[in-house]
């Protein structure tokens, strides 16, 4: 029968309107605004609409996300803040779009290099969001944020004291991530030290 | 290192009177022709020993050999490792003969490499710039070109460490006004674009019909019809209502990623591929990272458990590509919206797990030289089979029955663009168009690549080779990606997941070499010539959409105007990899 082909498609398009009703049904109040109904729209068992009403609902971004490069700095008994990073230039090489400018600190007496960045610049606006700097980084000192919500009217550089964050903050974003650099940065010191030992005996 | 297929003797065989020699630089393959002797040598490969599938054409700037080397890449239709020769001729008389008549799908390639290389192709009916402007000075490929904001030959740039002090937009460099060079003597207030009138003189010289008074008209569609899948233009010489004649014109996106992946270092290249095709990132990576693997041999071999996550996310970049094109090929047809969201639905639980692994939606970034970036965090795995066993088989079925059999889709689709198998052979199509027309060519089995051939899938081909055919090869190649991701899921071993600890540095020997994918759009393929530095010294990309669109001026001639949308949504393009 002719037609047939649009009434049995026609059927489907019933099918999933009535289908997001009796989910919304189901559901009730726990499907818009919380955590679970948002777990459950991305789920593989989602019926009917799914679509989050962003900005009031907003979905979960996973530990791996990556939107933009932070520096990390750790804070000493004392409450100074120490920096990770030693402006060994690293990601300033690997950077694809080359959008990030390092000074290296020199000693005024001396002239010479110390492993602390003068300044640190990041054009925000020219920056990939590839994370290579952060996957190539050798002190875990450079890391990729979670705040995606960065629109401006004007051109943005970062510097030194816009990116800076401190190191529970990324503990607290990613936490596998964290905990698995933190297992490898006490090897290493142990080792380290180890060595030193050795050596002054 | 491209292995060589064939013995030289057996090849010379076939051509007695032709001075053809092995190319013998090191790390190079491949056979060196006669220029003048070029149509010849291309007339009996085609002929007399089947290589009937010209894949990819394109040129290469020798600066300190004062050497422009033409490199052409030709396969049998049946499958089978590539012949690949070139022809060389002196940088300041760059002239090669044309291969149209032989293979008609090298138009399209071979105006590229004039546009870009100033590369004179002999006899090509049509050698007109294809990405730049007419007005445009100079051949932007060239090693001794520059562009307006040209700071150095290679990255990383030495202003940015250790003494990064002087930051600056990159507006800064490259002032608005001052950031174009015009040719000698030229005017812009006063200039004629030579070239649109002589493509509107080209469409008007067509005969008329006389029979009956139908006015010729000569019609823009686009730059930017909403249908158009981006900044894309086609200029159509209509007779009533129907086509009589349509071309192509593109180069709005251009941004010459290939003389960007000059500058670049190998590894800043991956972040780049991803946003050639943006809808389908994880093929590109995989395209490009072949390439630099064939060159790196051993020590850049993947792993084991990395082979697998790499063939996973190719097919659910596949899958994805593939509900996306359905999604809005419906669109182009005028259901607005209701199936394209259907689709992309499933989309997006994909694009969840892209997010999960490789921390983005669109722009993953995930291949690396060697292996993967990093290794499916915990839950991503039981996401994946969730998706492939369960849900995306139900509702592939569902877009099936909704679609396929609908009265309306059919009555618009079938019959309509249709490219005969020699036709598609001949316009070099890859992907789904070339397959609906009947040829079953897939790289995935002509020329397995990773580990391609542990799987049991089946080359989806169709005979009818119109519209309504590609629509039913991608709906099928989707449930055929979902049968490869099952079978990856099950055998995937644990271990490590990249060769080697990762580098920012890779050492690549200096050679060349051709790696191809399948990518939902069709054969993908990188050309790279590498010199032993940090930066590669030629990387070329065969854009499938780029050349697939060689075959839109023969589908859409004949059929009605409306029908131009619908065979330009067949054909699935992105804008990002047409114009690169």
């Amino acid at each position: 029968m002719y037609g047939k082909g649009i009434v049995k498609g026609l059927g489907i398009t019933l099918k999933r309107l009535i289908e997001t009703y009796i989910d919304d049904i189901k559901w009730g109040k726990k499907r818009y605004n919380t955590d679970e109904g948002i777990a459950h729209r991305m789920s593989k068992d989602a019926r009917g609409i799914f679509t989050v009403q962003y900005p009031e609902e907003k979905i979960p971004v996973p530990e791996e996300f990556r939107f933009i490069p932070f520096l990390i700095y750790e804070v000493d008994e004392n409450g100074e803040k120490i920096e990770r990073c030693t402006s060994c230039g690293i990601c300033a090489k690997v950077c694809p779009s080359q959008c990030i400018w390092i000074e290296r600190t020199k000693d005024p007496k001396t002239g010479r290099p110390v492993p602390v960045p003068a300044e640190f610049y990041i054009d925000i606006d020219m920056c990939l969001n590839c994370g290579l700097c952060a996957e190539y980084c050798p002190f875990d000192a450079i890391k990729m944020d979670h705040d995606y919500e960065l629109a401006s009217y004007e051109r943005t550089i970062y510097n030194k004291e816009k990116l800076l964050k401190p190191v529970s903050y990324y503990a607290s974003i990613r936490p596998r991530n964290y905990e698995r650099e933190e297992k490898a940065r006490a090897k290493a010191a142990a080792i380290k030290n180890a060595r030193k030992k050795q050596n002054i005996r | 290192m491209a292995t060589k297929s064939f013995s030289i003797d057996e090849v010379k065989e076939n051509f007695q009177e032709i001075n053809i020699e092995e190319d013998e630089r090191k790390g190079y393959s491949g056979l060196i022709v006669e220029t003048d002797k070029l149509v010849d040598f291309a007339n009996i490969l085609k002929n007399k020993m089947g290589f009937d599938y010209l894949s990819s054409v394109t040129g290469v700037d020798y600066l300190p050999d004062n050497m422009m080397e033409v490199v052409y890449h030709a396969y049998k239709s049946t499958g089978g490792k590539p012949m690949e020769f070139k022809v060389q001729v002196p940088r300041e008389k760059p002239v090669v003969p044309s291969l149209v008549s032989v293979y008609p799908g090298a138009g399209f390639q071979e105006r590229e490499a004039w546009d870009l290389l100033g590369i004179k192709f002999d006899g090509h009916p049509n050698l007109k710039r294809i990405l730049m402007w007419e007005g445009f000075a100079g051949h932007p490929l060239r090693k001794d070109w520059h562009e307006a904001y040209y700071e150095e030959d290679a990255k990383p740039y030495k202003s940015r460490w250790p003494n990064g002090r002087d930051v600056h937009l990159a507006e800064d460099r490259n002032p608005y006004k001052k950031n174009v060079v015009y040719p000698k003597d030229f005017d812009p207030d006063k200039w004629n674009p030579e070239g649109e009138d002589a493509l509107y003189l080209g469409m008007k010289s067509l005969q008329k019909d006389d029979d009956l008074k139908t006015e010729q008209i000569i019609v823009n569609l686009g730059p930017q019809h909403p249908s158009t899948h981006g900044v894309f233009r086609m200029v159509v010489n209509l007779e009533g209502e129907t086509v009589k004649k349509l071309e192509p014109v593109m180069g709005y996106l251009h941004r010459n990623h290939e003389k960007i992946g000059e500058r670049n270092t190998y590894l800043m290249n991956i972040p780049y591929t991803d946003r050639l095709d943006y809808l389908s990132s994880m093929s590109n990576n995989f395209g490009y990272v072949l390439a630099v693997e064939k060159l790196m041999g051993e020590k850049a071999k993947p792993t084991e458990r990395a082979e697998y996550i790499r063939v996973i996310m190719a097919e659910f970049t596949r899958i994805s590509n593939h509900l996306f094109a359905i999604g809005t090929f419906l669109n182009d047809l005028g259901a607005y919206f209701t199936p394209m969201l259907y689709a992309l639905e499933e989309r997006e639980l994909i694009m969840d797990i892209f997010e999960a692994t490789a921390g983005s939606r669109i722009m993953c970034n995930y291949f690396r030289f060697g292996g993967v970036a990093r290794d499916l965090p915990p839950g991503v795995y039981e996401k994946m089979r969730d998706l492939v066993f369960d849900r995306l088989p139900r509702k592939i079925d569902e877009l099936d029955k909704y679609l396929t059999n609908n009265e309306l889709v059919r009555v618009r689709s079938e019959g309509i663009g249709v490219l005969t198998p020699e036709e598609a052979i001949a316009f070099s199509a890859a992907g789904p168009v070339l397959r609906a027309s009947g040829v079953p060519y897939d790289v995935r089995r002509a020329e397995p690549y990773g580990i391609y051939n542990r799987f049991d899938f089946k080359v989806v081909a169709r005979n009818h080779g119109d519209v309504y055919d590609r629509y039913l090869v991608r709906l099928e190649e989707i449930r055929q990606s979902i049968l490869i991701i099952q079978q990856a899921l099950d055998q995937m071993p644990d271990g490590p997941i990249i060769n080697g600890k990762p580098q920012y540095q890779v050492r690549v020997p200096a050679g060349e070499a051709y790696g191809r994918v399948e990518g939902p759009k069709g054969e993908l393929g990188f050309y790279i010539v590498s010199n032993g530095k940090p930066n590669p010294w030629r990387y070329h990309v065969r854009a499938p959409s780029f050349i697939n669109l060689t075959a839109l001026s023969k589908m859409c001639e004949g059929d009605k105007v409306a029908d131009t949308i619908i065979i330009l949504g067949s054909i699935d393009i992105v804008l990002g990899e047409t114009d690169r």
